[in-house]
């Protein structure tokens, strides 16, 4: 991405630029998320108005927020197994990192533009899960043991149609590639008519639909909330964390919502490309990253909108959805996906 | 039955016995002793549930109640009749003036007082009111227990009309101390008639926002259909009572059935009784009672005689002996007093009898085999206030 700004920077400060700007990718889609739909959508739905007194209309109340926790004592249990229970919190969070790497914000403004881009984040996005496993097995809680387990159960069976759900974006694009799915969608055509590319969430609508679906699983958002069910397990695999760890579970949890919903918007909306600018146009280097987050955000919307509107499922009956429903849907979906390619 | 309890409850004595001694047990292969509460985010106070778990399903359950026991029988026999109101205002804490009725009723039934019809029917109207103004919220705060918060928000938004009503009247918002013995504190400010109506048919509103928004949301059914089912013998065997009882399909209500000298009798309105007996049934008789509620305000309201609201009662208030018992169908069920009177300013001895303190006694039943997130979907239904089971 370097050459694209003229400059011929040396390896370490390409590094350096790389990190800043991975933590960039991943804090700030998980603040605007945060801030936005957490604070004051969440409040207005609520009919309330939400965090109104740090800065105007409460818009410094993130910083507020991160303040507390960094000053908040690190409490680790006595009986809990020290080593992995400070551990944990630090796996959620690597494996958000590592997601962020492979998703493109521009023709060049991608961290790495691997072969098999999606294949590598929709893998290491699920490393997540050793990390919640591990954080409910050291706290020594049982609270935080059922969570822990819950969570693995939960997202290890919605795994199954996430990737399902992908697998009909790929066959439609022919690539793997996260960039070649972007150019595969603005390079589309519905019906001969091409200025608006052809989104694939026009043609794997169904896809798309269990991607929502299965993502709102991985999050752990309302209605797959088990995991926290803060009325059943007070917080699940997050109860015995305080201060610094507590808040890197929390930007895990934003920052993965954010995530998935770049992959989502890359994969179904057509990523950072907008109809009528030339794909390599380096331009869409300065404009890319913000389309795609507003493409986020129009996804996280949804994601936050169905949790806060939703009762929880029951463990079982969201296993029994999963594979009863949503991954036999999937199965259908590429079948048809598949009949489809070779007819047209 | 019987032995089959007392069974359960030695089982889970001996288990609150060796959860007590440890606090985190390690991981038996036999099971799990889960110690739900006193602190915990379900159980609205402090109730604390041990439940022995085999994976995520109950074993058993017992409910261990007493932490909040504030001793308000011991407490009343030191004080005098009209100082008593206050104290019991503070059982059910979301419709205080409900507790303080039948109270009232059973000191007027010992001094051969009644009240005059004025005084009655504003009784009748803040008792519904009081019943509206705890069912409201339990209707949104179900909602939290199974995970959807936001209904919780909206029960808040409209449930602040009906305490500000209560607030413009008798000047308390939660404990209105308004009752007394003969009649009522205070008459009805100018204006207040009209507002109640217009707050009535927004709780109608509410509550159809609550149909359509929880009720009738698949997750929600799926959720409560079939779960915490309660037969009507083993309801009547425990003794339950109020919306409870009426979900497993028995027909009784003390307003309809009970000779507490009200003005129930003068308003149209329906008992609603639900056959299933499960989370969802408790639900819907529920709703379908704040409906009623709020049609009995209305008539009631139309209806209101004119006159004085305090009959003739001396200025110290001294209870001739003897013993009366009242009972009244409160929002959580069946409360009455039991007040025994050696001709005192003071009751000699009060037996108070609480609805939630009864019906907390069908958990260890109906806990039995389900999991552990039912736990929380049962005991959001059978809605008991922790004031109200810890006297």
């Amino acid at each position: 991405m370097i050459p694209v700004l003229g400059l011929e920077l040396a390896y370490w400060q390409e590094t350096f630029l790389r990190v800043v700007g991975v933590l960039a990718a991943v804090l700030l889609p998980a603040g605007a998320i945060v801030q936005t739909f957490l604070f004051k959508v969440m409040s207005h739905m609520q009919s309330r108005l939400g965090p109104m007194e740090a800065g105007p209309h409460g818009s410094l109340q993130l910083l507020a927020e991160v303040g507390k926790f960094l000053q908040k004592e690190d409490i680790s249990p006595v009986q809990a197994d020290r080593r992995l229970f400070k551990m944990a919190p630090y796996i959620v969070i690597v494996s958000t990192l590592l997601v962020y790497v492979a998703i493109p914000f521009g023709p060049d403004m991608v961290f790495a533009d691997l072969d098999v881009g999606i294949f590598y984040a929709l893998a290491v996005s699920s490393i997540s899960v050793i990390g919640i496993l591990v954080a409910g097995w050291a706290s020594a809680n049982k609270y935080s043991l059922m969570g822990g387990l819950r969570a693995a159960g939960q997202l290890i069976a919605y795994e199954l149609p996430l990737i399902l759900a992908v697998i009909g974006v790929i066959i439609q694009a022919g690539t793997l590639n996260m960039q070649g799915i972007v150019a595969a969608q603005a390079e589309g055509e519905i019906f001969g008519f091409g200025a608006l590319g052809n989104p694939f969430v026009l043609t794997q609508l169904v896809g798309f639909v269990i991607f929502l679906i299965a993502m709102q699983a991985e999050l752990t958002q309302t209605p797959f909330d088990m995991p926290v069910a803060e009325s059943e397990l007070v917080a699940g695999f997050m109860t015995e964390y305080s201060g610094l760890r507590f808040l890197l579970f929390f930007i895990g949890e934003f920052a993965t919502a954010g995530a998935f919903a770049a992959i989502a918007a890359t994969l179904f909306l057509g990523g950072w490309w907008i109809p009528g600018v030339d794909l390599d146009a380096d331009i869409m280097n300065a404009i890319g990253p913000l389309v795609l987050f507003a493409k986020m955000m129009l996804i996280a919307f949804l994601v936050f909108w169905v949790r806060f509107t939703y009762p929880r499922f029951r463990e079982d009956q969201l296993q029994s959805f999963a594979w009863k429903f949503l991954i036999p849907l999937s199965l259908l979906n590429i079948l048809a996906t598949g009949v489809l390619k070779v007819v047209f | 039955m019987s032995t089959a309890i007392s069974e359960n409850q030695q089982l889970t004595y001996i288990a609150g016995q060796a959860a007590d001694a440890r606090v985190n047990v390690e991981l038996e292969s036999e099971g799990m002793t889960l110690n739900i509460g006193p602190q915990h985010p379900a159980t609205h106070g402090t109730l604390r549930i041990i439940a022995q778990l085999d994976g995520e399903q109950v074993v058993k359950a017992e409910p261990v109640m007493g932490y909040m026991h504030r001793g308000y029988e011991k407490l009343v026999e030191v004080r005098t009749y009209p100082q008593v109101t206050t104290l019991i205002n503070r059982i059910d804490w979301l419709g205080a003036f409900a507790n303080e009725v039948p109270f009232i009723l059973a000191a007027e039934k010992l001094m051969e007082v009644e009240a005059p019809p004025r005084a009655k029917y504003i009784r009748t109207i803040f008792f519904e009111m009081s019943r509206i103004a705890n069912i409201s919220l339990f209707l949104g705060e179900m909602g939290v227990q199974l995970g959807a918060v936001t209904p919780a928000f909206f029960a808040f938004r409209d449930r602040e009309h009906v305490l500000n009503l209560m607030e413009a009247v008798t000047g308390g918002r939660f404990h209105p101390n308004y009752d007394r013995i003969g009649g009522l504190k205070e008459d009805l400010p100018k204006g207040w008639v009209a507002e109640c109506k217009t707050v009535m048919e927004r709780i109608r509103g509410y509550c159809d926002e609550m149909e359509t928004l929880l009720m009738g949301n698949e997750i929600f059914e799926t959720r409560c259909r079939g779960i915490g089912v309660i037969p009507k013998d083993i309801a009547l065997q425990y003794g339950l009572s109020g919306a409870n009882l009426r979900a497993s399909g028995v027909d009784w209500d003390l307003r309809r059935d009970g000779d507490a000298d009200m003005a129930w009798k003068e308003a149209d309105w329906k008992v609603w009784t639900h056959p299933d007996g499960d989370s969802f049934a408790r639900y819907w008789v529920r709703l379908q009672e704040t409906r009623e509620a709020t049609k009995i305000v209305d008539q009631l309201l139309d209806g209101l005689p004119a006159g004085p609201i305090m009959a003739k009662v001396p200025r110290i208030i001294k209870v001739p002996a003897g013993e009366a018992w009242c009972s009244t169908e409160n929002p959580l069920g069946e409360m009455g007093y039991y007040i025994v009177s050696k001709g005192d300013i003071g009751p000699f001895r009060v037996k108070i009898r609480s609805a939630s303190f009864n019906n907390i006694h069908v958990v260890p039943w109906v806990l039995r085999g389900v999991y552990v997130p039912d736990i929380i979907t049962i005991l959001a239904s059978l809605y008991f206030i922790l004031g109200d089971i810890d006297r």
